[in-house]
């Protein structure tokens, strides 16, 4: 998967649990939960919507490393190559 | 024959629009059956009936708004006599005081059962049902499938009963626009529901509360262990543990659960936790989780996040807004350290939660980080004494030092 693809699902599974993000220009490195007012279930179900589209595994002491759009893409990059998605 | 009554869907409600009918006269109903849409100033809301039978005769038809109370179709008991044919309804009784009171929580805990509802306002008459550029009525489906597909409710024109969006409408607009939660207008009579609500509260009860401090340690040292062993969709959040604690420590001191109604406290068996949920947009609801106590920690957290995830798509149930005995505020997302909350009448207790946070505890005189908890009990103090209110809070924190129990 390339960056532009996993840019492309972190994104549609951050607009799941916040639809009005979906147009919406969120910088990269903003922490997701404060840039796009998330609560626990909500960041939860951005976390399983990583998941369902990818397959990689994310222990909730990762949780802060998939909390802005970069850091989802580096952390699913890095574990998608592991899995040679 | 009975007749199903607009139901009040909360002590603010005073009418209704009717969106649409899913059962027609001749079809069997069962007690949970979802016969209807309403619309409502909280949404879009799914009626159930609260007996079997069959659907006689339909009064009411899509688009009329009915004040709480008026006859919306009448049931038969299975194998009783049907309607005749062009039979009219019996007229709402008269009452004159204002909707609003005639669905005062302190009539009656009944307000949750519609074939209970209070009588209609005199010369209340069926307006059709405003416009989209009043306000945008939907289908719970509706909504929910706008909300997955980020589809704009308000641009689109509805085929439905009275002009309101349906599932088909939805699934046949353009994608890709971001679709707020809460439309503005419904945000402004969602705030007027919720200050009406509020400003009640503040006036009739006389609250009281008690707060405490809870080490959560064990609770979370208990929880991150279980959650490494669960899948992701399977994890657990400490709002669903919070949850099941409340329930529980509600066997110890069952004063804090039930209503405040003909001048003396009703306690409520089944424990159904109201628990507030903050609309995207805008916009505050505290539908009721069913049944607490008598579910697993697995159920409870798979409960809360359906609940959540239709109060937020407008797709919730008239039950779940009327069924609620004690209700549960939990801040901590926000960062907030404690809440004192107002109570939901007729209720007569609201639990408020804080994030949880590190501080300094003393444990057999040594400091120690701890990550702790600020609880609070707002009470209605006609209902419940501070020492049971102080019992309660107890029974919170003995519960969460047992994690593994709940």
């Amino acid at each position: 998967m390339t960056q532009q693809d996993l840019t492309a699902i972190v994104r549609q599974a951050l607009a799941r649990v916040a639809p009005e993000t979906a147009k919406a220009d969120i910088p990269a490195n903003a922490p997701l939960r404060e840039e796009c007012d998330l609560d626990s279930m909500d960041f939860l179900n951005f976390v399983i919507g990583l998941h369902e589209a990818t397959g990689v595994e994310i222990p909730e002491p990762d949780y802060p490393k998939v909390a802005s759009i970069a850091g989802a893409v580096a952390y699913l990059s890095e574990r998608a190559t592991r899995l040679r998605i | 024959m009975s007749d199903f009554r607009m139901p009040s869907l909360g002590a603010d409600m005073e009418a209704g629009t009717l969106i649409k009918w899913l059962k027609q006269p001749g079809d069997t109903v069962k007690r949970g059956d979802i016969v209807a849409e309403v619309d409502t100033d909280k949404g879009a809301i799914e009626i159930e009936v609260f007996e079997d039978g069959v659907l006689d005769a339909i009064v009411v038809e899509p688009g009329e708004k009915v004040p709480v109370g008026r006859t919306l179709a009448r049931i038969r008991s299975a194998g009783g006599p049907a309607a005749e044919p062009g039979g009219t309804p019996a007229p709402a009784p008269a009452t004159p005081p204002a909707a609003a009171e005639a669905v005062s929580p302190a009539a009656a805990p009944s307000i949750p059962r519609v074939t209970e509802a209070t009588p209609a306002v005199t010369g209340a008459v069926a307006a059709p049902m405003p416009r989209p550029s009043a306000r945008v009525a939907a289908s719970p489906a509706a909504r929910r499938r706008a909300g997955e597909l980020g589809v704009d409710l308000q641009l689109l024109k509805g085929s439905g009963p009275g002009g309101a969006i349906t599932l088909a409408d939805v699934e046949g607009a353009p994608t890709g626009a971001p679709a707020p939660a809460v439309a503005p207008d419904r945000r402004q009579t969602m705030r007027r529901a919720i200050a009406a609500a509020m400003a009640k509260s503040k006036r009739e009860i006389p609250h009281a509360y008690v707060t405490t401090t809870i080490d959560m340690s064990r609770t979370m040292d208990w929880l991150r262990a279980e959650n490494q062993r669960r899948s992701i969709e399977d994890r657990l959040l400490p709002a669903a543990l919070l949850l099941k604690a409340v329930a529980s420590a509600v066997s110890d001191v069952p004063d804090v659960n039930g209503f405040w109604t003909e001048e003396q406290l009703q306690p409520s068996a089944p424990v159904h936790i109201g628990t507030a949920i903050v609309l995207r947009g805008g916009g505050l609801i505290a539908p009721a989780l069913h049944d607490v106590d008598q579910r697993d920690l697995s159920a409870v957290m798979r409960g809360l996040s359906d609940l959540v995830a239709r109060a937020r798509a407008g797709a919730l149930r008239g039950s779940e807004l009327t069924d609620a005995t004690i209700t549960v505020t939990n801040l901590g997302d926000l960062g907030v350290e404690g809440v004192l909350g107002i109570i939901y009448p007729p209720q007569v207790a609201i639990v408020g939660f804080g994030r949880i946070v590190d501080r300094p505890w003393v444990i057999e005189g040594r400091i120690e980080a701890r990550p702790v908890l600020s609880a609070s009990l707002s009470f209605d103090h006609r209902a419940v004494d501070g020492h049971r209110a102080g019992l309660f809070l107890a029974a919170v924190d003995r519960r969460l030092q047992s994690p593994e129990t709940l």
